[in-house]
């Protein structure tokens, strides 16, 4: 009987001593997942999800307070990639995703008005006034914030276009 | 068909399908089953087709549920072949109600509880087995002596239908009797060593070609091993799982043999009597449940020889073929992700090779 | 074989599908007519496109260069034919999407004029450098369908000093025999490929391997490669895919290409028999690539065998040529284990085409996937040592980290584990599936991080952009304080103010001039230098 319970007071003391060892050992000095996070993020800071830039999105999902779908531009594959990262449930009924998209001026309507010029977040739409304004796609990250600028309605979002290089097979239905 | 619009190379297959490799499995199977109906006579051909059918039943059962199409499943022999490894495990005159209960709860908890073909981490037939063992130990060790559907005292169709329906009559007791193994360990458990214990008349004969009281085919070693053979040479099974599993009950029972013959049944005793031929060729090379890799069939199969060994050896029950193979079923996962083949241009560890310069 | 050997001597690696190469291997060489019209594609080999050089409406001659390579990794591109450009556009490219390439459409002159060659009667007084060259000029391209750019190899197996020639003569897939045929018709043009190559990289010594099953073309290669002492014909396992670089050196060498080196770190450069036979052209004739042998075979062709077909041919005409016995069910280019499905038959023939498959109903049924039995067929068929199982596996349940895990991108896509599978499981469609998905995620990592660093600019822009007008406004504020107070010293004359405010009233119009009212232009992003005058300085 007093060998049984000193035995185990011992195992507990020592296996105690252990973990407040490993404690101080294995400490993380900060929460490292809101960098992880914005590094993530499309770093354009386009607003759309409503908090102050990407790093506020970036806060807000690590503090539990913004759903994976928060960013619109970063479409299905963020969601997907934030839910996995925050082990948190995903409604991807949510996510508005018609694929990746990007801005395309119709020439026939802009008018050179530059006002998209000034909206765009990482400067992918070139152009001077009164002249047609034409958009850098391999810059446009499809955040939509010309798309409300136009008096014209010359901006319009259109699904990337695919090209055999950037072909990728479907995959095969699982019997 | 739900293929997606555009299909990849290759374009080209083999002819080889699920349905092939399980019905030449059957196949192989086929000359030690008809040396088991032979030799134990009607009771063990109903036995047979009552464990196959109601393998079969629960399967289709499974699939009505999910409402998937039974019979393309049917089709691809799987479950007859489950049904049909665990008849030949079973006492050859056990009543119907093993067969049937065997064959339910082989596919529906030891396959398609988990999913169906492919997904059952147990030898469904061997979960049905040891669930009967378990469960019904009287009627699954009793063992009934060789009596071969030619002589004059076997059981006739009708009576053969009787046993099998009722339960063993009274007039056939006499000859209901212990197979080698449970012989050895009820003489032991009398505190008699194996040396005087098989000096008694009464002990169980060592019957290399199989005429043997035992389990309805597992007794004619040589035929379940020239089956396993035919499968080897159709490359359906390679020769690690056997060779190892025979190897893992061979040594250990050699080398206590030869240290105390009094305690430890021969390797030979050991390597013909009982399921092992069986288990090795047939049961441990089940492809779901069985480690990919040469080397993980090797560590898979001495483990079931070693395990096999010790039960026998020093565990409850006189035969641990299916606890051995069960125990090892679930190291499988683990044999896998450990014994990974080694990529070419990489060493085992999977970092790239050092260029070793042509000159 | 023996019964022990069969049970314990099993094959590391590989499969053996039925060859199916005869009788077409056999049919003589034919020519095919040039076609009315032939469409070139730009993108014919790994690299960058090629870039026009001929407009709508010129007149070219066969042999004459259409197209200029695009980039260091390119190849240029050469008129098949004489006659008249008649459209630089799209067309449907030989790829399973049905998605169009860019390409130059000739119309035919029927007189198939070359433009004048310049063969070099003794290339061996050359230097190297000068033959890779004249290979590059010629757009050669690795024939075996790999279409990577010779002349990029030759320098990589130059500067890495390579000692061995590997030619690849292996011709693995089944249905194809257009090596077969240039080895047993050409075997002499091969074997001067072959030095010609050796003198290019300075290899010592060249192994040409080629699958038992072709014993005309090992008998035809031996004829021709006497006298030569440093080329070895060494006959190989007809075993698939013994016609794949790594494995073939393997096999000849005994040694294993590293994961993260290439083959020329190993001392060995692997090119295909066509290849050296288009290089022999290209240095003995001058002749660039405009042509080559396409085997066509299947079950719904009615003449199969080895034809000599321009480059730009559309598989339509090339079928017709060859007649049909009924509507294909199912068109590959190249071979049925690695080939690519063409999604109709107005595609073209392009340099990495080296056969083209017309399959009857029987041969193209595609059998339906059952459940994964783990048998482990297709990690013991597996040239790589993969475990295809368990990749695909992971990729089915998107977890292309885990497949990755499991050695996906060693995946060599040989096709051995769908074709042995007894579930029939699409394992290489999940494969490519997967390094399609990662490599377009890589991409759009690499995107997510540019365009990071244009929106840092851009804020940079705006904030210097802003402190700018600041101290602008500042300095205008300043002018317009000091011209006041000069007028009012000269109303009220002072002498300490008056000198201030002379200052200021002397600066402040070199300030204003230097700074007008439009700010600079964009700074940071790299577009900057395109952007015109900014939005506000067009507006004030």
């Amino acid at each position: 009987m007093i060998a049984a319970i000193s035995s185990l007071t011992l195992l507990g003391l020592f296996l105690g001593l252990v973990l407040g060892f490993a404690d101080r050992i294995f400490k993380v000095e900060s929460n490292p997942v809101v960098d992880e996070i914005l590094a993530m993020m499309p770093g354009s800071n386009c607003g759309q999800c409503g908090f102050p830039g990407c790093a506020g999105a970036a806060n807000a999902l690590a503090d539990g307070k913004a759903a994976a779908s928060v960013c619109p531009p970063g479409g299905k594959d963020l969601a997907m990639a934030l839910a996995a990262k925050l082990g948190i449930s995903l409604d991807l009924s949510q996510v508005k995703d018609a694929g990746p998209q990007i801005a395309h001026v119709s020439e026939e309507i802009c008018i050179g008005c530059c006002r998209c010029i000034k909206a765009c977040p990482t400067d992918a739409i070139i152009g001077a006034a009164k002249q047609i304004h034409a958009v850098i796609r391999e810059a446009c990250t499809g955040c939509t914030s010309c798309v409300d600028r136009c008096p014209t309605e010359a901006m319009t979002m259109q699904p990337v276009p695919v090209t055999v290089q950037h072909w990728v097979w479907p995959k095969p239905v699982a019997a | 068909m739900n293929q997606p619009s555009v299909v990849a190379a290759p374009y080209t297959y083999i002819s080889k399908n699920v349905t092939n490799v399980m019905s030449w499995v059957m196949i192989a199977l086929t000359p030690a089953t008809l040396y088991g109906f032979w030799l134990y006579g009607w009771p063990a051909i109903f036995l047979w087709c009552l464990t196959i059918l109601s393998t079969l039943a629960g399967e289709a059962f499974c699939l009505r549920l999910m409402g998937k199409p039974a019979k393309p499943v049917l089709l691809d022999c799987s479950a007859a072949l489950t049904g049909w490894l665990l008849a030949v495990s079973l006492p050859p005159w056990a009543p119907w109600w093993i067969g049937v209960m065997g064959g339910l709860f082989a596919a529906i908890f030891g396959k398609q509880v988990f999913g169906g073909l492919g997904q059952n981490p147990f030898n469904p037939a061997m979960v049905a087995r040891v669930a009967l063992l378990i469960s019904f130990p009287v009627p699954m060790t009793s063992w009934v002596s060789p009596l071969p559907i030619t002589t004059a005292d076997a059981p006739g169709l009708w009576q053969g239908l009787m046993i099998t329906l009722n339960g063993m009559p009274k007039a056939y007791d006499a000859i209901a009797s212990a197979s080698l193994l449970g012989f050895a360990k009820t003489e032991m458990s009398r505190g008699l060593d194996l040396v005087q214990a098989f000096a008694q008349s009464a002990a169980p004969s060592l019957s290399i070609e199989g005429f043997r009281q035992g389990s309805l085919g597992e007794t004619a070693s040589f035929l379940v091993a020239g089956g396993g053979l035919v499968l080897l040479w159709l490359r359906i099974i390679t020769w690690h799982i056997p060779a190892a599993v025979l190897a893992g009950v061979m040594i250990p029972a050699a080398i206590a043999h030869g240290i105390d013959p009094g305690h430890y049944l021969p390797a030979s005793s050991h390597l013909i009597s009982g399921g092992i031929v069986l288990g090795a060729f047939f049961i441990a090379t089940d492809y779901v449940t069985s480690p990919n890799t040469p080397l993980g069939q090797i560590l898979f199969g001495l483990g079931i020889g070693f395990l096999t060994w010790i039960i026998r050896t020093w565990g409850g029950y006189p035969e641990g073929v299916a606890f051995a193979v069960m125990l090892m079923n679930i190291m499988t996962p683990i044999i896998d992700r450990v014994c990974k083949p080694r990529i070419y241009g990489r060493n085992r560890r999977g970092k790239p090779i050092v260029a070793d310069k042509v000159i | 074989m023996g019964f022990m050997e069969r049970i314990f001597k099993q094959p590391r690696w590989g499969v053996h599908p039925d060859d199916h190469k005869r009788p077409a291997a056999d049919a003589p060489l034919r020519h095919l007519p040039t076609p009315a019209k032939l469409y070139v594609p730009l993108v014919q080999h790994v690299g960058a496109p090629a870039r026009p050089i001929v407009l709508v409406g010129d007149k070219v001659l066969k042999g004459q260069m259409i197209a200029e390579p695009g980039g260091n990794i390119s190849a240029p591109i050469h008129a098949p034919t004489s006659g008249t450009i008649v459209a630089i556009g799209d067309v449907t490219a030989p790829h399973p999407s049905g998605l169009t390439l860019p390409a130059i459409t000739i119309e035919s002159d029927g007189r198939n004029e070359w433009i004048p060659c310049h063969g070099v009667d003794d290339p061996f007084s050359l230097p190297p450098e000068q033959i890779t060259k004249i290979t590059a000029a010629a757009g050669v391209v690795g024939l075996g369908g790999a279409t990577f750019p010779s002349a990029v190899k030759f320098n990589l197996g130059k500067r890495l000093e390579v000692s061995t020639l590997i030619v690849n003569g292996g011709e693995c897939e089944p249905y194809l025999s257009s090596d077969d045929a240039i080895m047993r018709g050409y075997a002499d043009q091969v074997i001067d490929g072959v030095r010609l190559v050796m003198h290019a990289i300075g290899a010592r010594q060249a192994l040409v391997g080629i699958e038992d099953n072709k014993p005309e073309a090992i008998a035809a290669m031996k004829k021709a490669a006497e006298g030569f002492d440093n080329i070895h014909i060494r006959p190989v396992p007809a075993w698939y895919p013994m016609g794949s670089d790594k494995q073939l050196i393997q096999v000849l060498t005994g040694k294993e290409v590293p994961a993260d080196a290439r083959a020329a770190e190993l001392g060995v450069l692997v090119h295909n028999v066509s290849t050296c036979a288009a290089v022999h052209k290209a240095v003995r004739l001058g002749q660039p690539l405009v042509e080559r042998i396409v085997t066509v075979n299947g079950g719904a062709v009615k003449n199969p065998g080895n034809i000599f077909v321009p480059i730009g041919t559309l598989v339509e005409d090339l079928l017709a040529f060859c007649g049909l016995k009924e509507n294909p069910e199912r068109m590959i280019l190249g071979g049925p284990m690695m080939g690519t499905p063409l999604p109709h038959s107005r595609t073209p023939v392009v340099k990495g085409a080296s056969g083209i498959l017309a399959f009857n109903e029987a041969e193209a049924a595609v059998p339906d996937a059952g459940p994964c039995i783990r048998c482990g067929s297709c990690s013991k068929a597996c040239p790589m040592g993969l475990l295809p199982l368990e990749m695909a596996a992971h990729i089915r349940a998107d977890d292309l980290e885990g497949a990755e895990a499991y050695g996906l991108q060693d995946c060599i896509a040989c096709g051995c584990c769908s074709f042995i599978c007894p579930s029939h499981i699409p394992l290489v469609q999940y494969f490519n599936h997967a390094k399609g998905e990662l490599y377009s995620q890589e991409r759009a990592k690499l995107r997510t991080e540019a365009t990071k660093r244009l929106a840092e600019a851009r804020t940079a822009r705006l904030e210097r952009e802003a402190v700018e007008k600041a101290e602008a406004a500042a300095k205008r504020k300043a002018a317009r304080a000091a011209a006041k107070a000069a007028e009012a010293a000269k109303l009220a004359p002072s002498p300490d103010k008056g000198r201030d405010g002379e200052g200021f009233a002397a600066a402040s119009p070199a300030v204003m001039a230097a700074n007008p009212p439009s700010p600079p232009l964009s700074g940071g992003s790299p577009d900057g230098a395109e952007t015109a005058p900014t939005p506000e300085g067009a507006s004030s």
